[in-house]
């Protein structure tokens, strides 16, 4: 089978993704690059009521299954919820933070990305036990400069910083841009076998909520949930071994079996590690337990789906910086891809 | 006036951790070369530009030394392709996390761009990982595969900040490294300002070497020129979120007069005078004790010397963030370059303590 591949038409876009703000809630910035990118290769596309982009993909052929894909569009950030005067605004989280992450950070705010900075207190002017505690929320600000005009209910995100290093990319929002990136790609490249449905799901940062609809609208026979998930594979630092490393960088896919809201479904599963033995493609299976994603809600659609995460792994979530192996990029777009062409009902018509 | 901010963007974008200033000092060089009469290097790496004055010889000289060096990080040990960092000058860890960073590795000779990352709690000694995470448990991650690193990657490689320079509203500027290049764009306004005038005395512009680890570079420049007074040009903690104390000032509004045991009050008064006189605005910058800038080794290098500190505000000091005002980098310059062109052939014998 020919593969799929990585180049530059696929970093660009990834890039164009990553750099744009769709704060949980306002995701009308990757949602119009999404509706550019697959116009030209749907039989229906649809915005519904919540934002999520729909879109439908007819096989050919007798009886071709019905098979959801879904990656969420929007990413964790910020909202500016009060003015403090001269370009300086508190805000408020959208999305899990560690709230280490935020001081000494550039950010872009509202539609027009105007450059800020979340400060920090000079640490000349901090005493030794200040410096033993954690920055708390309350004390950081977004800082426009003197002048600077945003609103409240104005969202803000960290500043666009993609990068391609060696065999990875560094970025912002690679949770969840390069899902996204993904399904467009098997869109274009989509086999005739199956009725290829699509959600470009809005609000997973805050509790599932556009896949929840863009399930029930859907109604498919199964469907693969396509992320980003953590890679804690970090040395320990009294040299123990790492035991919670969740998914290692560089070994492939990320097959999810059992998270906080998600049985994955054992055939699904099974049938994924078959397909990468069989097309020689490396995978994982991601530590099971904690985390979720949009399969949680998905398998719940209606009378319930059959479902299973598979995921890009990335170090650092929801952090300014976030880390992933284009390798990994690349299989996990080409293990989905033959999986999609091998798909038949019978998948999962028996138990 | 000239257009100060791309010289500033330009020196925001080139390292120069204390002891390893070379990069910054060329720019600096380059951009001074036409408007001085020659340029030379210390001992310990600080950069000099003499501008003869008219006066006859011997001549007075005023030294005014804007150190060149940038605070940051070093590798200490490296892990699995992990690199574990110590500082160079004075960095508050709970800023780093999720920091882009550039890797100056010395085996391949390649900037390497990194971020800053935090450990999982698990990762880390009971009961370190909740709090405030330390600078020994943060490690810097390049993205390669750890055979690369440690090919690329040696102890003791200096790792900066890289946060790209960005203009704000209110004409600030936000980036790394803006204490000190701030200044040294101020002092070059200075010396650009001072291009039309004929200054009586001899002026020696210093971009100093080594200040935020131990004022060494300005303190042996001062014995090496012997300048009749010296000034340093620093930046100061400006107003703003987290900061509101007497130490602070506000943003835009002008540089800072230091007052204190580092600075001879004649020279104080003096610039009180100037700044009123060309209509700058400015502050009185109280410093009780030391004033942590080159002032404190030069006013006590050879037989000691008169000096004065100048400052400029600047928001989140020594973060990858700080934030300053290009109008004050503009009127610190032109501030200095009033003092200089103002000091008459026997300014020496009117400095007097009562």
């Amino acid at each position: 089978m020919k593969n799929l591949t990585i180049g530059p038409a696929q970093f660009n876009l990834l890039e164009k993704l990553c750099n744009a703000m769709a704060v949980s809630g306002d995701e009308g910035e990757v949602r119009k690059i999404v509706l550019e990118e697959v116009k030209p290769y749907a039989d229906e596309v649809k915005v519904d009521a919540l934002g999520n982009v729909l879109v439908l993909k007819r096989g050919r052929g007798k009886n071709p299954m019905r098979v959801l894909l879904d990656a969420h569009m929007d990413e964790v950030g910020f909202m500016i919820v009060e003015d403090d005067e001269d370009g300086i605004y508190r805000f408020e989280l959208v999305g899990g933070f560690d709230t280490r992450h935020l001081a000494g950070k550039r950010v872009i705010v509202g539609r027009e990305h105007l450059p800020g900075v979340i400060g920090a207190k000079p640490i000349h002017l901090e005493t030794d036990d200040d410096l033993k505690h954690r920055i708390g929320l309350d004390a950081l600000r977004i800082d426009l400069g003197p002048g600077g005009k945003a609103a409240v209910g104005d969202r803000a995100t960290f500043a666009p910083n993609f990068k391609r290093v060696g065999p990875s990319i560094l970025s912002k929002s690679i949770d969840n841009r390069i899902g996204v990136a993904i399904l467009i790609e098997l869109l274009k490249n989509a086999p005739s076998s199956v009725d290829l449905c699509m959600s470009f799901s809005v609000q997973e940062e805050i509790g599932l909520r556009g896949a929840r609809v863009a399930g029930y609208y859907f109604d498919p026979q199964a469907a693969f949930v396509v992320d980003a998930t953590p890679a804690r594979d970090l040395p320990d630092y009294e040299g123990r071994e790492n035991h919670s490393y969740n998914t290692k960088l560089g070994l492939g896919p990320a097959i999810y079996v059992a998270n906080s809201s998600t049985m994955d479904d054992p055939r699904l599963v099974h049938f994924l590690e078959e397909t990468a033995v069989r097309e020689k493609i490396p995978y994982q299976l991601r530590q099971p337990g904690g985390g979720g994603t949009n399969a949680g809600a998905l398998q719940k659609a209606r009378m319930g789906v059959p479902v299973v995460s598979i995921s890009v792994p990335h170090r650092y979530t929801h952090s300014p910086i976030s880390i992933s192996r284009v390798e990994d990029w690349r299989n996990t777009l080409n293990l989905l891809h033959a999986a999609l062409k091998r798909m038949t009902p019978a998948l999962v018509e028996s138990r | 006036m000239t257009d100060i901010l791309p010289f500033l963007k330009s020196l925001l974008a080139v390292s120069g951790l204390s002891a390893y200033e070379t990069p910054a000092a060329r720019l600096i060089e380059k951009q001074w070369k036409p408007l001085v009469d020659e340029t030379g290097f210390s001992r310990l790496g600080s950069l000099h530009g003499l501008k003869r004055g008219s006066g006859k010889l011997p001549r007075p000289s005023v030294l005014i030394a804007a150190h060149m060096d940038a605070i940051g990080l070093m590798v200490s040990r490296i892990v699995d392709g992990f690199l574990c960092i110590t500082e160079v000058g004075g960095v508050d860890p709970r800023v780093l996390p999720g920091t882009p960073v550039m890797v100056h590795a010395s085996g391949s000779g390649e900037d390497l761009p990194g971020v800053v990352a935090m450990p999982p709690a698990d990762l880390l000694p009971a009961g370190k990982g909740d709090g405030a995470i330390g600078l020994e448990y943060l490690l810097v991650d390049t993205g390669l595969a750890a055979r690369e690193v440690s090919k690329r990657v040696r102890v003791g490689d200096l790792v900066a900040f890289n946060t790209e320079p960005v203009e704000m509203s209110g004409e600030t500027v936000s980036g790394h490294s803006i204490d000190n290049r701030a200044s040294v764009a101020a002092l070059t306004v200075c010396l650009e300002e001072l291009k039309s005038r004929s200054p009586v005395w001899d002026v020696w512009a210093v971009a100093s070497s080594q200040e935020e680890e131990t004022f060494g570079g300005a303190q042996t420049s001062t014995f090496q020129l012997r300048p009749s007074i010296a000034v340093a040009v620093d930046v100061t903690f400006a107003k703003g979120p987290g900061a509101s104390g007497w130490e602070t000032f506000p943003l835009g509004r002008g540089p800072t007069l230091g007052l204190g045991p580092n600075i001879h009050p004649f020279l104080h008064k003096r610039f009180i005078e100037i700044a009123k006189k060309a209509e700058i605005p400015y502050a009185i910058e109280p410093m009780p004790r030391m004033s942590g800038t080159d002032a404190t080794s030069m006013q006590v290098t050879a037989e000691g010397v008169p000096t004065m500190v100048v400052s400029i505000p600047v928001r989140n000091m020594h973060t990858p963030v700080e934030v300053i005002s290009l109008k004050d980098i503009q009127r610190a310059g032109r501030l200095l370059a009033e003092f200089v062109a103002g000091l008459e052939g026997d300014f020496m014998e009117k400095i007097i303590w009562e």
